[in-house]
This record gives structure tokens, C-alpha cells and sequence, in this order.
């Protein structure tokens, strides 16, 4: 008896939840397990002599990763996404602190104004600094005329940094404008009441409860600044190489697929380790924007 | 409290949002270790007026002092009272010991000391033990202590407590009552306590504030303002009363008035009033007693209207000619009479409590014209 009841329940909730489900489901089957699948495979391939794969497995191409040259270009990698971290942080937590403290239609004008440049192309964006930081762009030109000295700050690592924040920051704000409205402001007056400071009510107070905000936000930025190549190619003119440009000359210009998919793998592994961290530390996913 | 030395002085303090004035021009004077106690009704600026004096709202105008030193634009991390948030506002991210320790630690106290005054507040709330739990971990009872705890270690020169109790359920309630009030006459700390529960005012506190719309009517013991309310409104709110509108026909020699409404008259005490004054006259349901011959002084008479059983004691509705309801209790046997019944009613006349009515009628007009 008990049992045939739970047997048509289930039946009842089957088709409705496959519907819901399901689409979605299929999408990431095709789309994000089998090509994930397709490159961990062809990771362990051989190269064909003209480019694509030859179905012959191999190690090869992992113990090519084992290079000086590589590891150089990792560590790179994950000094600009350090960086970049850092860089968004100390911009977005004053900004995303002084978001909270506005009023409403101010609040929403300034969500604005960061919402609407992801509705440009970053390309475009980007490019548009380049035109402004350029060695004869406008900014250069109005120095000179000030009498200061010229900025040569195109394709550098800094150049590249600045890119990446700039590109990032919002992931970085929303997290942390989150956490900091989640704030109940009783707990500041109490922190004033019991004689702290604004300076150190902010260190033992607002800091540590809006972490998370900070935790989720790094998480988000730090993860794409290291698989990022098209900033390092506008900013850094290609003099840079990072972990993503490496992927896509192996894919694109040495026609070296094989290698190309174990240099992914090692990025996806490496985004596991930080995604592994956080959640270690306590982080939540939900945090997440 | 043989020699009051006020500890606390609100000196025409007053406190405007945009046109909306929430507290008017109050002076009041807390003395050092009373349990001083602001009750009113929602919405009448208790709140408002703790804040002022911790420090959480500026003042519109007027001046508050703290042992003599002008307190009116320090910062609340200056000032040497502590509050008691009816919310608790305990820090979610630090366990109870840290929590405690947080103002000792602001003082840059050393870890021995610290150490030391934690255990020993925590034994005074009864929470030893709990050192290492999460406010998360804790029952609405048990938080409320931690901030009391939190609040008392630093040894304020006053505690500020922003219905502290107002979460909690009615049994809790009550324990919590006898507590707070055991530890302030142990610690000889000065409480100025927000309320609007007025039992709890009543059997907690030495001095009552009864608050409305923004002044303080009436300031005095329990006992003073359960027996000689100076406002319509103090006597309305505190406890039950009958309040009739008078005008005062005759001032005898020996002080008694005679008072003429509009269904009746009455004799009653009291001082200060002029013949033909429009005056309140307050009494309570205790002491409304009924015959069925008129009685000496007086001439009220109305109809029993209902009676109502609460355990041992009754509650009669008279209805009056002109159709007000008269409150009356007592014990089932003493002037019972049945429903229906035409009947005096009387009492002993410095059971009256007579007040004044053109104050009302000012802030009546101050209202109207705002
Ligand atoms: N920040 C504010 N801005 C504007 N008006 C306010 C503000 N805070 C309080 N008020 C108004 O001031 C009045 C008094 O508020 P207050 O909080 O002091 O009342 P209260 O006596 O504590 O009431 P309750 O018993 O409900 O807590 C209310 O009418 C309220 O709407
Ligand atoms: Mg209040």
C-alpha cells in the first residue's frame, strides 16, 4: 500500500520536474560536459603534423608543462590575478561602502553607471584606453602641455592590471555592496556605544561581517583575471604572456590542440584548487553574484 | 537615595524631524542610582529621547549633561553610559566572551583584567559557561543577558535599556523583571529604562515618566502617579479610571470642591482651582461604590448595565443618562445589585482626583494649528 502511494507521487512529480529540468539539463550536457570532456581527452592525445589530433594517447603533453619557460608564464599568471585581486578590493569596497550609505535614487544611478559599460563589447572598451594612454594619445598630449612629463604606461604589466580591474571590478562591487546592506546598523551604534571609534568600529565590526562579501568577490575575480587573454593582448600589446594567451597560441597559432587542452585542464585544475579553498574557508556559493 | 544628586540633566531639550517635532522642550532630572522608567504609548518619542542621550541622535535644541559636563555633541563612544538594544545587537561574528569583553577591549584594558571582569559579569547574569558560544547558539533570554552583560561590564556611569524585555514571553518576562531590578540595587547603577508596558513600569521602577506625544506629563513614583494623576491623559493611561468633565460650581472653606456635570454633581479635594473652571475628575473603578438612596455630596445616577466574573472579583458597566459607561470593580458581595437596577453612585470624596483641563487644551490648539 505505502509503497504504490510513494511510487504514483513520484511518477506525478516526474514529468513536471523533467520539463523544468530538463532543458537546462540538456543544455549543459551538450554544451559545457561533452566539450569539457572532449578537451580533458584530447589533452592526453597526440599532435597531428599539420595541427588536430591524432588518437593516440600520450603523456606527452603534460610532461611538456614541466618547462621553466611554462611555469614562468603560471607564475605570471597568478601574480597579475593577485594583482588585479588586490587592486579591484581596494577600489571597490570604498565605493561599494559609499553605494550603502547613499540614497535610493542615487543607489540605483550608480548601479547603473556600473551595469551599463557590460552592455558594450570589452574589446571596444578597452580599446578606448588604449586610445586614451597611447605614447601621442589625449592624455599624454595635455600633460605635455601642462609641462609634465608623459606617462609610458601602454604595455606594461601595470597597463594590464589596470585592465583587468577595470574589467572586473563589478564582480568584485556586488558582492560586497551585498554584504555591506545585509549590515544591521544597530550593531555599529553598539559598537560606538561600547567605545570604539568610527576607525575601530570599522576593523572589528564592519570588516569581519561584510568578509564573505570580500571572500565571494575575490573568488570572482580572481578566477577569470587568470584565464583572461584578451586584456593582456590589448594592454600588454602581446609583450605579456600569460596562462591565457598560452592556451590560445597552442590552440590558434601553433596549432598544437593537444597541448592546448592540457594547459586548459591545468587552468581548470587550478580554478578547482581556489574554488576548493574557498568553500574549505567557509565561503558560500550563494554569496556569489 | 538621601541626597539626590542628579546624575543626568535633560535641560530643554527638544528634537524635530524635518517639521515633525517628536520631543518638546522636556527638563528632566535623573538621579544618580534611581530606576527611572520613560513609559508612553507608541510612537510618543521614548526612543528618541534614550537616543539623545547616548548620543545616537543630535539634538534640535537644548542641552543635555552628564555629571554636570555638557554631553549635547559628544560622540557616543565618549560617553561613559551604555545601552541595552531591545534587538540586542550582539555581535554575530564573536563568541559571548568576546562579545563582553568588546568595550573593555576599546579601553585597552590588559588580558588579565579583561579576563577577570568577563568571568565575573557572566557570573552575575548566570551565564558561566557560555564563554565560547555564538550569539546564533543562544535563546532569546539568554542573548538578552549577554547584552545586559555587555552593557554593565564597563561599569557605566548610567545603563540605557531600549525595552529590553520586549521580545521575550510573558513567564520570561517577569523573571527578567525581578532580575534587572535585583542587579541594578546590587550594583547601584543608575537604569533609565524604556517601556510601554506600564505593569512593568509600576513594579520595576523609583520614578515613572509617563510620556505622550512628545512631553513628559506627569514625572513621579508609582504610588504618586497611580493616586494622583496631574493629566487626563496620566490617568487615562496608568491603570483604569472613570475621567468626567466638571465644572467647578463652588471652592468651600475647607478645600472641597463642588463639581456640577452633565448628568449630576459630586463633592472632591483639591487645591489651586477657581469657581467656574472646567475641570477633569478622575476616579477609579476601586473605589466607585452604588447605593439605591442618594448619598451626601452626591448626585450621579445611572442604570446597571452588566456585570463581569474575573475570578473573585466583579466588574460592573453603569451607564449614565447621557449614555457614558461607568467602570466600577469589587468583591462580588459588597454592593452587589442586579443588572437593571436605577442606582446612586458615590465614593469617599478624596478618592477624586481633580485636574486641571486648559493645558489639554493648549496643546490642543498648538496641534490644531501645526
Ligand atoms: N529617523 C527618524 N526620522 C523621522 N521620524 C522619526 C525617526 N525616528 C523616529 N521618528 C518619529 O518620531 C516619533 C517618535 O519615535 P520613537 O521611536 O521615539 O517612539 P517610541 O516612543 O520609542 O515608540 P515605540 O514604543 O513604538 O518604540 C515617531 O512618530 C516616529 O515616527
Ligand atoms: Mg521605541
Amino acid at each position: 500500500m505505502e509503497k504504490k502511494k510513494k511510487k504514483w507521487r513520484l511518477n506525478k512529480n516526474f514529468l513536471p520536474g523533467l520539463a523544468m529540468v530538463g532543458p537546462t539539463g540538456l543544455w549543459m550536457i551538450a554544451f559545457m560536459l561533452l566539450p569539457l570532456i572532449y578537451v580533458i581527452a584530447i589533452s592526453f592525445m597526440t599532435k597531428g603534423l599539420f595541427g588536430g589530433v591524432v588518437w593516440t594517447p600520450t603523456l606527452k603533453n603534460y610532461q611538456d608543462i614541466i618547462n621553466p619557460v611554462y611555469g614562468k608564464v603560471c607564475l605570471k599568471s597568478l601574480k597579475i590575478a593577485l594583482l588585479t585581486t588586490l587592486f579591484s578590493l581596494l577600489v571597490s569596497y570604498p565605493f561599494a561602502y559609499a553605494l550603502s550609505k547613499v540614497k535610493k535614487r542615487w543607489k540605483s544611478i550608480c548601479m547603473l553607471l556600473i551595469m551599463v559599460p557590460f552592455w558594450i563589447n570589452g574589446l571596444l572598451r578597452l580599446n578606448g584606453w588604449v586610445t586614451i594612454f597611447r605614447e601621442t594619445g589625449p592624455l599624454n598630449t595635455l600633460l605635455t602641455k601642462l609641462g609634465l612629463p608623459a606617462l609610458n604606461f601602454m604595455y606594461t604589466e601595470t597597463a594590464i592590471v589596470f585592465g583587468m580591474v577595470y574589467t572586473f571590478m563589478p564582480f568584485m562591487v556586488l558582492p560586497i555592496h551585498t554584504s555591506i546592506s545585509k549590515l544591521d546598523s544597530t550593531l555599529l551604534e553598539a559598537a560606538s556605544d561600547l567605545g570604539a571609534t568610527k576607525l575601530h568600529t570599522f576593523l572589528r565590526v564592519i570588516l569581519p561581517l561584510t568578509f564573505p562579501g570580500i571572500f565571494a568577490g575575490s573568488i570572482q575575480v580572481f578566477i577569470p583575471s587568470l584565464g583572461a587573454f584578451f586584456i593582456s593582448d590589448i594592454m600588454g600589446g602581446g609583450n605579456t604572456m600569460l596562462l591565457g594567451n598560452l592556451i590560445k597560441n597552442q590552440y590558434l597559432n601553433a596549432r598544437n590542440w593537444p597541448s592546448g587542452a592540457a594547459f586548459s585542464v591545468l587552468l581548470i585544475v587550478f580554478t578547482l584548487v581556489v574554488m576548493q579553498i574557498y568553500t574549505r574557508l567557509g565561503g558560500d556559493m550563494d554569496e556569489m553574484v | 537615595m538621601e541626597e539626590k544628586r542628579p546624575i543626568i540633566r535633560l535641560d530643554h531639550v527638544t528634537k524635530r524631524y524635518g517639521d515633525n517635532t517628536v520631543v518638546r522642550n522636556v527638563n528632566l532630572d535623573i538621579y544618580e542610582g534611581e530606576f527611572f522608567t520613560m513609559l508612553g504609548s507608541s510612537g510618543c518619542g521614548k526612543t528618541t529621547t534614550l537616543r539623545m542621550i547616548a548620543g545616537f541622535e543630535e539634538l534640535s535644541e537644548g542641552n543635555i549633561y552628564l555629571e554636570n559636563e555638557d554631553v549635547g555633541n559628544m560622540p557616543p563612544y565618549k560617553r561613559n553610559v551604555n545601552t541595552v538594544f531591545q534587538s540586542y545587537a550582539l555581535f554575530p561574528h564573536m563568541n559571548v566572551y568576546k562579545n563582553v569583553a568588546f568595550g573593555l577591549v576599546e579601553k585597552k584594558m590588559k588580558k588579565e583584567e579583561i579576563h577577570e571582569k568577563v568571568t565575573e559579569i557572566l557570573n552575575l547574569v548566570q551565564l558561566s559557561g557560555f564563554e565560547k558560544r555564538m550569539p546564533s547558539q543562544m535563546s532569546g533570554g539568554q542573548k538578552q543577558r549577554v547584552a545586559i552583560a555587555r552593557a554593565l561590564v564597563n561599569n557605566p556611569k548610567v545603563l540605557l535599556l531600549d525595552e529590553p524585555l520586549g521580545a521575550l514571553d510573558l513567564k520570561l518576562r517577569k523573571q527578567m523583571q525581578l532580575e534587572l531590578k535585583h542587579l541594578q540595587q546590587q550594583l547601584g547603577i543608575t537604569f533609565v529604562y524604556v517601556t510601554h508596558d506600564q505593569e512593568e513600569a509600576l513594579t520595576m521602577s523609583d520614578r515613572i515618566a509617563i510620556m505622550n506625544n512628545g512631553v513628559f506629563e506627569q514625572i513621579g513614583t508609582a504610588k504618586e502617579i497611580y493616586e494622583h494623576p496631574k493629566t487626563k491623559f496620566v490617568a487615562d493611561f496608568i491603570g483604569e479610571s472613570n475621567v468626567f468633565e466638571a465644572n467647578v460650581s463652588e471652592v468651600k472653606e475647607d478645600g472641597s470642591l463642588k463639581l456640577i456635570m452633565e448628568y449630576g454633581d459630586m463633592e472632591a479635594y483639591g487645591d489651586g482651582f477657581e469657581q467656574n473652571e472646567i475641570v477633569y475628575a478622575s476616579i477609579r473603578p476601586e473605589s466607585v461604590k452604588c447605593s439605591l438612596e442618594p448619598v451626601n455630596g452626591f448626585n450621579i445616577r445611572g442604570m446597571v448595565k452588566e456585570h463581569i466574573y474575573i475570578g473573585s472579583i466583579i466588574r460592573t458597566t453603569i451607564e449614565l443618562p447621557n449614555g457614558q459607561l461607568v467602570k466600577k470593580c469589587a468583591q462580588p458581595d459588597d454592593d452587589f445589585k442586579p443588572v437593571g437596577s436605577l442606582v446612586y453612585l458615590h465614593w469617599s470624596p478624596d478618592k477624586t482626583v481633580v485636574m486641571h483641563t486648559n493645558e489639554d487644551k493648549l496643546y490642543d490648539l498648538i496641534d490644531a494649528g501645526e
